[in-house]
């Protein structure tokens, strides 16, 4: 049985299986919050989340949660403690992988969410918000992105959350997730890995303003299984981040 | 939210920020007005990382001139930043960046319940709320109840700012909406959408300006303006009561 789904609900998925069961994540603001509660409920029952406001959790959630702040999310939580407590095991080495999200990307996997010239007039994003720390201190990285050429720049602006550089401590961009498809960075240039069902090589191409390595041998995106999605469709029952409608920036 | 509603009415001269935006939707409009465009005012913005905001108050709370870190090397929010400078591990180790004190002339924050000293009881979401209360000239604190010096005396791990820090105290139940507060409130998710919707012009802004603060004298009228049933839908009245400690001698 072929399920219907959105792109989104897969992105979801794609960030669930890059963490691995026993590992200590870095959680991330929006699709993260649900892909860690998936991987906690399918294959990697052991990892525990760190939040950048201090919680510490080793269970999801039991009711959808808008951020990492509101109530439901500190309910059943293993530990409340501070920001810098939780920025400190993270500066320690102690969280072995974080999601990052981001406006722009260039190929190094340096993103910005600070401002951007890219359209012309000036853009004021919000900023690193805990960002700029996880690119800078997580065993590895995984990013999260729209697809889109004016997103995928030679250069950025600004760079917010540092990707590979010479001389970096640890870590850096490990995975790319997009709209369309999952790429690898983590040698320091962007290889498809595998694209979304109905993706093609041309439309990739097209949507990235720099060169990328990318072919129809290609294999897709392996779809949400029926678990998956009802996890998914619980966690999220509106479809507040995993519906279809476009959010306003 | 808060950071952008000040800044709109023309307040702010100066940001000091690692994220300035709405939680629901992204953007901050108010700010990217001010930053972009000089409207109603120019404002100064000092970006940083969570994690530097962190450290920067911290050094404070702990009457020192600066801490040391590893994050953000490579990326642009630490280069030529004022409060942000390299420096030499002295017993040999890689360099590293000295994030320098943020000493806020007064903070605001807000708690559970505290006694008519200030001795403050807070859990549940903690972030940088005792880092600021400690790093400041001047704190208040704004609890959801005063309760009698025994609550707090039975519970001294649970006093997260000693009253000694406190200028001054006050009650006001509700006083941190449109946030939560764990046990007390909801966060009404629902002000945040429409603030971001009517933000996204200056004339919407105005008429928020006008409708929740100018034309309210005060607090009472507020929360009459939000209706006895916007209120009581956002109270928490389940009880999820924490363990008890025993502190016999």
């Amino acid at each position: 049985m072929i399920a219907t789904y959105t792109r989104r609900e897969l992105m979801v998925v794609a960030a669930a299986r890059e963490i691995r069961d026993g590992e200590v994540v870095f959680v991330g603001m929006r699709l993260p919050l649900l892909g860690f509660g998936l991987a906690k409920a399918t294959h990697a029952p052991t990892a525990v989340g760190l939040f950048e406001n201090g919680v510490i959790r080793d269970r999801p959630a039991e009711a959808f949660i808008y951020t990492m702040g509101d109530p439901p999310n500190i309910v059943g939580a293993i530990a409340c403690l501070g920001l810098n407590d939780v920025m400190s095991l993270l500066q320690q080495g102690r969280v072995d992988v974080g999601f990052i999200g981001g406006a722009e990307i260039d190929p190094h996997g340096n993103l910005n969410t600070t401002r951007t010239s890219g359209s012309g007039s000036l853009v004021r994003l919000p900023g690193s918000g805990g960002g700029g720390d996880i690119a800078s201190l997580a065993g590895r990285t995984v990013l999260i992105m729209e697809h889109e050429p004016r997103r995928f720049r030679e250069r950025v602006d600004y760079i917010t959350s540092p990707g590979h550089f010479p001389g970096r401590r640890r870590g850096g961009p490990a995975t790319l997730i997009t709209t369309l498809g999952v790429f690898d960075l983590s040698r320091g240039q962007v290889r498809a890995v595998s694209l979304h069902p109905g993706v093609t090589a041309a439309q990739v191409r097209q949507a990235t303003g720099f060169a990328i390595t990318v072919d129809d041998s290609v294999p897709p995106t392996t779809p949400p299984s029926m678990d998956e999605l009802a996890y998914i469709r619980r966690a999220d029952p509106e479809g507040f981040w995993t519906g279809e409608r476009r959010k306003s920036e | 939210m808060a950071f952008d509603q000040l800044i709109a009415a023309g307040t702010v001269a100066k940001v000091i920020a690692a994220w300035v935006g709405n939680v629901a939707g992204g953007s901050g409009y108010g700010f990217r007005r001010a930053y972009e465009q000089g409207q109603p005012r120019r404002i100064v913005m000092e970006d940083h990382s969570n994690f530097t905001v962190g450290l920067g108050l911290k050094a404070a709370a702990m009457g020192l001139p600066y801490l040391p870190t590893f994050t953000g090397l490579g990326g642009d929010i630490v280069r030529g930043h004022h409060r942000i400078r390299p420096i030499e591990d002295p017993f040999g180790g890689p360099s590293l960046l000295a994030v320098g004190a943020i000493k806020p002339d007064v903070a605001i924050v807000h708690v559970q319940r505290a006694d008519a000293s200030g001795n403050a009881h807070l859990w549940g979401n903690l972030g940088l709320t005792v880092e600021a209360a400690y790093a400041a000239r001047r704190t208040i604190v704004v609890c959801e109840e005063i309760v009698p010096d025994e609550v707090i005396r039975s519970d001294p791990n649970r006093t997260m700012i000693p009253g000694f820090l406190v200028t001054a105290v006050v009650e006001e139940p509700g006083g941190a909406l449109p946030s939560s507060v764990q046990g007390y409130w909801r966060r009404d998710f629902e002000t945040f959408l429409a603030y971001h919707g009517l933000s996204k012009t200056a004339e919407g802004y105005q008429s928020w300006l006008k409708q929740w603060v100018l034309d309210l004298p005060d607090r009472p009228a507020y929360l009459r303006h939000m209706g006895d049933a916007a209120v009581e839908r956002l109270r928490v009245i389940d009880r999820r009561l924490a363990a008890a400690a025993n502190f016999a001698p």
